[in-house]
């Protein structure tokens, strides 16, 4: 037993090490800019960049598109796959998976093929057309994720029940959807939308081979152009990560404490 | 309108509108997803004038595109199975090793974070701790005078890419691992040691044989996982490591293979590999679900 609890100690020491040495590294070198002290030189050039304000916003904004549209799609399909057409669950539930399966930049490629400017759908002939693929596109790859989140939240519930409730009390579709099912699985609906949202803040190869101005593609351009911009950046891009993560534990934690037997 | 829909036209009308219901995400599914992915494998089987041809299957194996496809094997192979082993060791620390429970939570937590912590950052990340003026090449060099790059270490290589990756393999581990090895059932264990049987002949004989499908098919996951990578390999080497993901990246850009139908036959050894590997591993967790009832 005891020689067991040391093993324990000594993985959990190493594993620590190999998780916090990177971002202790990344953190030292960020405040490195100044020569012979540490400051924060490096955040203040990455702030007052024009082009990272322009591209966080952008990243930002389609973020944001890609949880409303994402969760518009995905929140219907899921209740109505619970409500009346449970045969299909498994198609559903397969096609969710397939953007873990196909590879993003496989995916994108067919993308630039398929909807090109001489294609009969031109998406990639103007910058609104590029930039609805690629709202398209992340929802695509979030897929997976917002799918998992609602069906869960889905299942704490009883679908059936609350629209016959909801029907028997004279409510239309709308209404039972949006006043009904929304808040019901709000948890799952938020959880999907942090991890979109941190998908999306860093994603680089759709963006990048669409040719949008988005973070990613930013964020490897100052990597290949500069010194000590670019741990400033990953230690901002972790920071996101960390923010979206927390907020999902915040909230799966707040729903278990409203509804035990989920 | 045909008899059968005379005779049934309630149950009918119902059904269309079930089939309609799903229609958006139907509709969705097969633009951004199925018919791109559909138009690649098609693309791959035919000569740019539109023929039918194995030729660009047959071109994949000269020797630049196979050593890009066995490179990216090679650090796959390697970055998902150091993260299963090291991964398997700390999912075993924070459920049998009896550390106290804010490192569970904590681990399980960092997990969640570092495991979605990858592309560009995560290439920064790792230069300024093993790049050549990185936190601990400069460490090393001025207290123990060890220079790490004098050893042939080098960040943009094979080795330097799989421990990069391994920093979001083996969270993930951890992630999937946990729950199987909370279904390990006290039970087993007291009945192997009543029985007579050593640490190490429970784990051979009772507990291995029932973790082995979610080992095996957790390793073949973080597999596909690296293989379909691109952002951290990109931002970390730029193009001077010849991985499969990279190749199809400057193809896409510029048709460096000067044949866009090899390119998609490429896409196509992508799609192959990650989708074994991805069936093999849904197929194994379907077993070993059996055990976590």
């Amino acid at each position: 037993m005891k020689a067991q609890r040391l093993g324990a100690w000594i993985a959990i020491a190493i594993g620590a090490s190999y998780f916090i040495i990177p971002l202790l590294g990344t953190l030292e070198f960020s405040l490195r800019m100044r020569r012979g002290a540490y400051s924060f030189d490096a955040y203040q050039s990455v702030f007052s960049d024009i082009q990272f304000r322009e591209t966080f916003g952008y990243s930002m904004l389609m973020a944001v598109l890609t949880i409303i549209f994402g969760m518009l799609l995905v929140v219907p399909t899921a209740y109505w796959v619970r409500l009346r057409l449970p045969q299909v669950r498994p198609v559903v539930e397969f096609v969710t998976l397939l953007p873990l399966v196909i590879p993003a930049i496989v995916i994108v490629f067919g993308y630039l093929r398929l909807y090109n400017s001489s294609s009969i759908l031109p998406l990639t002939g103007s910058t609104s057309g590029t930039n609805t693929l690629l709202m398209f596109s992340y929802m695509t790859l979030s897929l997976p994720y917002m799918y998992r989140a609602v069906d869960t939240a889905m299942r704490a519930i009883d679908v059936r029940t609350l629209t016959e409730a909801a029907e028997s009390l004279g409510a239309k579709w709308p209404t039972i959807l949006f006043r009904c099912i929304f808040p019901n699985v709000m948890s799952g609906v938020l959880s999907g939308a942090f991890i979109t949202f941190a998908i999306v803040m860093g994603e680089f190869t759709m963006a990048a081979l669409l040719n949008r101005p988005a973070f990613g593609p930013y964020l490897q351009l100052v990597g290949a152009n500069k010194a000590y911009e670019p741990s400033a950046l990953a230690v901002i891009a972790f920071a996101i990560t960390w923010l979206s993560m927390g907020l999902i534990q915040l909230v799966s934690r707040f729903q278990k404490s409203v509804s035990p037997k989920a | 309108m045909t008899t059968t829909t005379a005779a049934a036209p309630l149950i009918s009308k119902r059904a269309v509108i079930d089939w309609l219901g799903i229609a958006p995400f139907a509709i969705f599914a097969l633009m951004f997803l199925i018919v791109p992915t559909l138009y690649l494998v098609t693309g791959a089987f035919l000569t740019p004038e539109g023929a039918f041809t194995f030729k660009n299957l047959a071109d994949l194996f000269t020797p630049s595109i196979m050593s890009a496809y066995w490179i990216s094997i090679r650090v796959s192979v390697a970055s998902s199975l150091g993260g299963a082993l090291i991964g398997f060791f700390l999912a075993w620390a924070i459920v049998l090793g009896g550390v106290p429970n804010w490192i569970r939570s904590g681990l399980l937590t960092f997990s969640g974070v570092a495991s979605n912590f990858a592309g560009v950052p995560l290439a920064f990340a790792f230069l300024s701790t093993l790049g050549r003026t990185g936190l601990v090449t400069v460490f090393l060099r001025d207290w123990f005078g060890f220079n790490l790059y004098g050893t042939g270490f080098n960040l943009l290589s094979f080795f330097g890419l799989t421990i990069t990756y391994m920093y979001f393999q083996i969270p993930l581990m951890v992630l999937i691992l946990t729950p199987a090895l909370d279904g390990l059932k006290k039970e087993w264990r007291e009945a192997a040691e009543i029985l007579g049987a050593s640490t190490w002949q429970y784990w051979r004989m009772v507990a291995l044989p029932i973790l082995w499908p979610s080992l095996l098919g957790t390793t073949l996951l973080l597999f596909a996982n690296a293989f379909g990578a691109i952002a951290t390999a990109y931002a970390l080497t730029g193009s001077s490591l010849n991985i499969v993901p990279i190749l199809l990246y400057a193809q896409i850009r510029g048709d460096v293979l000067h044949n866009p139908n090899l390119g998609y036959a490429l896409a196509l050894g992508m799609i192959v590999i990650t989708g074994i590997s991805n069936i093999l591993y849904i197929w194994l967790r379907m077993r070993a679900e059996r055990w976590q009832k």
